[in-house]
């Protein structure tokens, strides 16, 4: 879809970053079409927000460069920053001014004014079910309504591309499916293209595209379903009482691959139901479970890297997070 | 309006706004150098008599220092609302915006600078308090050197505050370099009376010209009550100069900032 793509919104060309020694981001390369909306998959602390930071021009890369509609963010930040809008992930409203002040605040930053200014405002707050909070104070807010009204802000100056770093974090269940619709209306109604960061799965699920990153490198891209695909037909996850002994045992049963990952075995296959019952048979007394399960995400990132999602995110309370 | 302006207006408004909303910062920034001035001034006033003084009395003495202190404060205040929002990641939004990094600087100075000013005016509301023979020319010159003192001021804490991550860092940068450059300003004790060392650092101390202009704009009316203090042009000079510097080393470190 992307590969071919003459004028691609964002292209990220071998971008390398180095925080001293370490090494945050290797070589990252990749395009993001006009109209898509593209996640980047990551467990905290993989460099989805230095890549972040990045594309929208607030820090240099150590090596490479990324066009956001040909524009070069080493070159030109100016130019980037009139065509991106964005939302990090901590809140980006004065809490001290009202909704609409924020509103008009940001507007006069690039360059609107006057009634042009007023009126696309009002439009947007109405829009984002807004207008009766507009004189409020931002932190008389809920967390889902700062972030629609984040998302608002971000949209007042139209830009053609919009950034969001980790939008559901902090989120209930419910204003994670709002803010996610708003997205995808977004999408249908103006063509705007979006890139967001994300260590939700399911997030991560809903977009056209995918890369997935983890230690700096992006392990995978694609549509969720092709890459899950690429995966296998299913996935069956066996716990053992002796699983390196059992490994060997069904690599050989079925001539496939057997993964051993954090203590349990996964094999991917295209009939996995149907060898449930033989593998109960064969090994009476050695399998404690077996699941069966239709690849996710998460086993696109299990199958690239050989960890769980869950322990490779570094940050422990986003993990909890993630588990509840 | 350009573009530039735009940028500078909306955050000078900004940084009135969020004044306006603190009370504490009101009080903080306008009722300390007030009970200061109060307690010391009269503490002092009979206690000591100074060096080179003109025979008024240390409310009088103080009262221009007063001004310069609470100028100073209110700097230093606007500073560390750039240090929250740097902290509260508000500035990355302005940051990513299309704007010129000085735009933004521009619009952080004038804030404070303005906020400066309006205390120091408050101030000048208790002139006839402290003796000074205050004329309107007089007066409507001190707003102006007030301005001027707050610009430069402002520009200094933004310098150093681009480049602090906390409040706690800024908090030891003011009791080790911007209360010691109030205090060795003329603002306290004057130059001629002080040891040597303190006299040589108070003369290449640049406050020491802003508050000597302010005491030259206060005193317009009778200039023999400052004669020993450095000419106004001098002053308003070395004052403008200090306020220039400042303020271009403050853009240049915003624009190596990343927010």
């Amino acid at each position: 879809m992307s590969a071919l793509d003459q004028n691609p919104a964002l292209a990220v060309e071998g971008v390398t970053h180095r925080y001293g020694s370490r090494t945050a981001l290797k070589d990252v390369r990749f395009e993001v079409s006009e109209g898509e909306i593209f996640a980047l998959l990551g467990p905290n602390g993989g460099g989805k927000t230095t890549l972040f930071r990045i594309i929208t021009t607030l820090m240099r890369p150590t090596s490479g460069d990324a066009q956001v509609f040909g524009h070069s963010v080493r070159d030109a930040p100016h130019a980037v920053r009139r065509k991106i809008g964005v939302v990090f992930q901590q809140p980006g409203l004065d809490p001290k001014l009202t909704v609409f002040e924020n509103m008009i605040h940001h507007g006069r930053l690039h360059g609107m004014l006057g009634n042009t200014l007023r009126n696309a405002a009002d439009a947007l707050l109405a829009q984002f079910g807004l207008s009766d909070r507009k004189k409020d104070y931002v932190e008389t807010l809920s967390g889902g309504l700062q972030r629609r009204a984040e998302l608002a802000k971000a949209l007042l100056p139209r830009p053609e591309i919009l950034f969001l770093d980790e939008p559901s974090t902090g989120l209930d269940p419910g204003a994670r499916i709002d803010f996610r619709n708003e997205l995808m209306r977004l999408r249908s109604e103006t063509n705007t293209t979006v890139v967001l960061t994300t260590h939700f799965i399911e997030e991560a699920d809903h977009a056209d595209r995918v890369g997935v990153i983890h230690e700096g490198n992006l392990v995978a891209i694609g549509a969720p379903d092709a890459l899950k695909k690429e995966v296998g037909g299913e996935v069956l996850t066996i716990e053992a009482h002796e699983p390196e002994l059992l490994r060997e045992k069904l690599g050989s049963m079925f001539s496939c691959e057997v993964k051993s990952v954090d203590g349990s075995l996964r094999v991917e296959m295209r009939d996995a139901h149907a060898a449930i019952p033989r593998i109960a048979e064969a090994f009476p007394g050695e399998v404690r479970s077996i699941t069966l399960g239709k690849p996710t995400l998460e086993d696109v990132f299990i199958n690239q890297t050989g960890k769980r999602f869950i322990d490779a995110d570094e940050d422990l309370p986003a993990a909890e997070a993630r588990k509840s | 309006m350009t573009p530039y302006l735009l940028c500078t207006g909306t955050i000078w408004q900004r940084e009135i706004v969020r004044f306006v909303r603190q009370r504490s910062r009101i009080i903080g920034a306008f009722g300390q150098p007030v009970l200061f001035w109060l307690l010391l001034g009269s503490g002092f006033g009979r206690n000591f008599r100074y060096a080179g003084g003109g025979g008024e009395g240390y409310l009088e003495y103080f009262y221009p220092g007063i001004i310069a202190m609470v100028v100073l404060f209110t700097a230093i205040f606007s500073t560390f609302a750039v240090v929250d929002d740097r902290k509260a990641r508000f500035l990355q939004g302005v940051l990513a915006a299309p704007v010129p990094r000085s735009a933004i600087v521009l619009g952080q100075v004038t804030g404070g600078a303005t906020l400066a000013l309006l205390q120091g005016v408050l101030l000048l509301i208790a002139t006839p308090l402290a003796g000074v023979p205050l004329t309107l020319e007089a007066a409507l010159a001190s707003v102006l050197v007030m301005g001027l003192i707050g610009f430069a001021l402002t520009a200094l804490g933004l310098l150093l505050a681009w480049r602090i991550e906390s409040t706690q860092g800024f908090h030891s940068i003011m009791n080790l370099l911007l209360i010691p450059l109030w205090l060795l300003s003329g603002a306290v004790f004057p130059v001629a009376g002080a040891h040597p060392l303190i006299g040589l650092i108070m003369q290449v101390n640049p406050l020491t010209y802003g508050v000597a202009a302010l005491r030259r704009t206060l005193y317009l009316s009778a200039p023999e009550a400052v004669a020993n203090l450095p000419g106004l042009w001098v002053s308003l000079l070395v004052m403008i100069a200090f306020g220039v510097v400042c303020f271009s080393l403050a853009v240049r470190t915003a624009e190596r900032s990343e927010g």
